[in-house]
């Protein structure tokens, strides 16, 4: 008997609209799926729905769930907690807001286990040893807040685990963990599924996080799963066009290779469907794509897909494989650096987080500035717009000296200086249209009105390609990607000659980040500078052409980006790189994690 | 730099206008239709009194007959009458009351907010000083002074409402003036007066909405009360606040004369809170997904 079987399961909402459309899969003891998918495929809907659950305004209308042979759909709601406190366990998103700051750990930790705290004990020290944190009675008498966000992320997985359920559903454990522990976390919880014979279902947008701890891969789309087979089959020799779209879109820290967007938009949850759910999208659809739903078949790898046209795509994906794009070194040669920055220091709240910085950006080049969450990039960023109040140093564009604070700065300098900030849900205006977000720069920096502003504005937004015909909605009708380009059309009309991108893409799913990616490259090319800060290493490789490595606050490795990511010399870039997850597309190197 | 997970990338509302959804809305159109009833009432009732408002008619507490509908006051006045034209002073001067404090706290406010530092603390505790004076009171004790005078009573309702309004204002600008769009009108160096009018004071129209209808229903019922008081509009003048205090002896045998007046009132303010809330319900859900 399967440990986990998933038959027909169909989540809906109130209005009837469709967003889990028929998802089956079986799971083995000890067997873990990565279930990825972009946002709004509904792949954390599915993962809630094997709990029993619906958010509010859904619901489960069809199919069966079986954990450990109990069908959980089938039981009144009494029996539902039962079965979910014997057979599942759940690992949430956040875990600072998982776990209750009013309880210590030990008594968070027994609360969900029949039986008192202190016959628990044992079993709870055990289970945190095998997350990997200490089990000491100290440990124990802790509260949540008291913890690094990795070590809440173990307890809240320690939390699941120690009851010992038959099944766990992770929902993006790892999003908002920095790479190093999310490389832990992720080995971590490889080894505890295959050692406590639970089965996994591992929920998460990233297709390398999925890669590395899955040993099935789910793909899906709009609500439906495009593609399921092992890791293998699933990354090595993709059967579905969205699968091998999805692939392409992804950077790599290894090879500077061209990124490719999918093509048109996501579909909202939801939406109605005539035939194949990506058809409007896929590179290799035609006519009869579109008459009626494809059913899921198994392909020549092994793996199986829902899609009618699967061995011509498995034929011709081949030809699909990119030549990594090489590096121009030293473009900016030795004409004078656009903006150089000399022993930037700066604090929050008189604490120092900046400590000496100096660079130089070339004209036409791109810098990329990158470091983990604390490591003071994002103030980095402010100092050198002049938003940042507390920072001493020396700024110099195009050879003038530049005043540190934006008020003391001229109004060429704010023209030429222009930053796009990283939350595209908050860069723009909510109540301004998108031809207004881009015509108010015109008019303050040229006087542009009425017609011409309006010339002007269309070059722009066709420069980042958002057709006209978007210029009159408001942001919250655009989507994420969409927001993000027109933020970026606005910082374009000003005709300015450095770019400041802090994290433009780090909010966005991997289709729409390449997107982004693509359109900087274009603009980079035609001469634009840009400093370009991240926290993705395979981002940095895809765009920058020198790279500045931050931890702490300090300069710790800076050079070119072919020679840095391709030679660490640092220590710290050296576990960056090594803990930077990779979608494997040409071997298996990764297997020894999950064993 | 937390990483954010992608967010809800698909289609939103149906682009329509923001007037269009908060004019559409249930709770909204009730409550708009109860306020424009309740002004034109206010408003016209003077040209279809059917008598005069200060003419003495019948005995005091007359029942209804006689050509008085409703019956005669205190001091047998036609009650109807006088109801038709006791909203009309209440309504002007609610309204400019409203206008002028919510403009005045809403300056203040907002400038306490995108200013900062000095500017804001100072601001903030003239704001603090103004709280601490009961307004009616102070009201009272003014009027006893100068005497009565609308413009006056206007005037000091107006600076009741202004401190609340600027301290909910400064509240709800300071989270805005950290949003990227405000930042980066900053760092274009777009002017302050451009950025509050045109990056802030629009994200915070929903608190603002909501507060308009609460501090036009705290002008009518601050003015209906000093009416009461009989700090407001004098005797022989006809008004609803008045009323309820001139005829509250006769509670027990013309209640209508007490009636009436404070249903008008209420009718007034419930209507104006209706439409604020549920305007600001309305504009909430259109900003959407932003956290």
């Amino acid at each position: 008997m399967k440990a986990v079987e998933v038959t027909g399961l169909t989540v809906t909402l109130d209005d009837g609209s469709v967003i889990a459309n028929d998802v089956s899969f079986s799971l083995d003891t000890g067997q873990v799926m990565g279930l990825v998918g972009e946002s709004g495929s509904g792949k954390s809907t599915v993962g809630l729905a094997l709990l029993g659950f619906a958010k509010s305004g859904a619901n489960i209308t069809g199919g069966k769930v079986v954990v450990g042979g109990v069908d959980l759909l089938a039981l009144g709601p009494k029996e539902l907690r039962e079965a979910r406190k014997k057979l599942i366990g759940f690992v949430p998103q956040d875990p600072a807001t998982a776990l209750n700051p009013a309880m210590r750990i030990g008594t968070q930790l027994t609360e969900g286990l029949l039986g008192g705290k202190k016959e628990n004990l044992p079993r709870i020290r055990k289970v945190l040893e095998d997350v990997g944190l200490p089990s000491d009675d100290a440990f124990l008498r802790r509260h949540p807040q008291e913890l690094s966000g990795g070590q809440q992320q173990r307890v809240a997985i320690a939390m699941a685990v120690a009851k010992g359920p038959k099944l766990i559903v992770f929902d993006e454990p790892t999003t908002g963990l920095d790479v190093s522990t999310q490389a832990r976390v992720l080995e971590m919880v490889a080894g505890l599924c295959c050692d406590n014979g639970m089965a996994a279902v591992f929920v998460s947008h990233d297709l390398a996080v999925v890669g590395t701890v899955g040993d099935l891969v789910t793909v899906m789309y709009a609500g439906q799963i495009l593609e399921t087979g092992s890791r293998e089959e699933v990354l090595l020799s993709a059967a579905h066009p969205y699968s091998i779209a999805l692939l392409e879109s992804v950077p790599s820290t290894r090879q500077r290779l061209p990124l490719v967007a999918i093509p048109g938009r996501a579909p909202a949850a939801g939406a109605k469907f005539e035939g194949c759910v990506f058809a409007d999208r896929c590179a290799f659809v035609e006519d009869r794509c579109r008459e009626a739903a494809p059913e899921m078949v198994t392909t020549s790898t092994g793996s199986q897909a829902r899609c009618i046209r699967v061995e011509h795509v498995l034929q011709n994906q081949k030809l699909l494989v990119k030549e990594p794009l090489h590096h121009t070194e030293n473009k900016g040669g030795d004409r004078q650096a656009v903006l150089s920055v000399r022993n930037l220091n700066a604090s929050y709240n008189r604490t120092q987080v900046l400590y000496d910085l100096s660079f130089d950006v070339a004209p036409g080049e791109c810098l990329a500035v990158v470091g983990e969450s604390g490591s003071g990039k994002t103030t980095m960023s402010r100092c050198l717009i002049g938003l940042h109040e507390e920072q001493t140093g020396d700024f110099e564009m195009d050879g003038k000296p530049l005043p540190s604070r934006l008020r003391d700065r001229p109004k060429a300098v704010k023209q030429q200086m222009q930053y796009v900030f990283q939350n595209p849900y908050g860069s723009l205006n909510p109540r301004e249209t998108v031809a207004t977000a881009v015509t108010v720069p015109l008019r303050h920096f040229y006087g542009e009105r009425g017609k011409a502003a309006r010339t002007k504005a269309q070059e722009a937004l066709e420069r980042v390609e958002i057709p006209w015909r978007l210029a009159d909605r408001y942001p919250a009708e655009l989507s994420g990607g969409q927001r993000q380009r027109v933020a970026i059309a606005r910082a374009l009309a000003c005709n300015p000659s450095l770019l400041i991108c802090d994290e433009v893409t780090s909010g966005l799913d991997v289709s729409v980040q390449a997107s982004v990616v693509e359109l900087l490259r274009t603009l980079q090319d035609d001469g634009l500078s840009m400093v370009f800060i991240t926290h993705n290493l395979a981002v940095v490789r895809s765009i920058g052409d020198q790279v500045v490595v931050l931890s702490k606050g300090r300069v710790v490795e800076s050079g070119a980006v072919e020679s840095v990511l391709t030679d660490p010399q640092h220590p710290y870039t050296q576990g960056l790189l090594a803990d930077t997850l990779e979608v494997d597309r040409s071997d298996a190197e990764t297997s020894d994690l999950t064993g | 730099m937390i990483r954010t997970r992608p967010k809800e990338q698909g289609d939103q509302a149906p682009p329509r206008t923001l007037t269009h959804r908060v004019l559409t809305a249930r709770q909204t159109r009730l409550g708009l239709i109860m306020m424009l009833v309740m002004i034109v009432f206010a408003l016209a009732g003077p040209f279809f009194a059917p008598h005069s408002p200060t003419a003495v008619l019948a005995k005091p507490y007359a029942d209804p007959g006689d050509g008085l509908v409703l019956g005669a006051d205190s001091l047998g006045r036609d009650i109807l009458s006088r109801i038709l034209s006791g909203g009309a002073n209440l309504t002007w001067m609610a309204f400019a009351a409203t206008f002028i404090g919510v403009t005045l706290g809403t300056t203040i406010g907002l400038v306490a907010a995108f200013k900062g530092g000095i500017v804001e603390a100072l601001l903030m505790r003239l704001v603090d000083i103004m709280l601490t004076f009961p307004t009616i009171i102070m009201a009272i004790l003014f009027i006893s002074m100068v005497g009565p005078s609308r413009v006056i009573l206007v005037v000091l309702v107006a600076i009741g409402l202004t401190p609340g309004m600027a301290r909910v204002m400064r509240g709800a600008a300071r989270p805005v003036m950290r949003r990227e769009h405000v930042m980066w009108a900053r760092t274009i160096g777009l002017s302050s007066r451009h950025i509050l009018m045109r990056e802030v004071l629009p994200s915070v129209t929903s608190p603002l909405m909501v507060e308009i209808g609460l501090r036009l229903m705290w002008s009518v019922v601050g003015l209906a009360s000093l009416s009461f008081l009989g700090f407001g509009v004098q005797p022989p003048a006809s008004d609803w606040g008045l009323m309820v205090s001139e005829n509250k002896d006769g509670l027990a045998i013309q209640p209508l004369a007490v009636i009436i007046p404070a249903v008008c009132v209420a009718l007034f303010t419930i209507g104006g809170n209706l439409f604020a809330e549920g305007a600001a319900r309305v504009i909430g859900r259109t900003e959407g997904t932003r956290s």
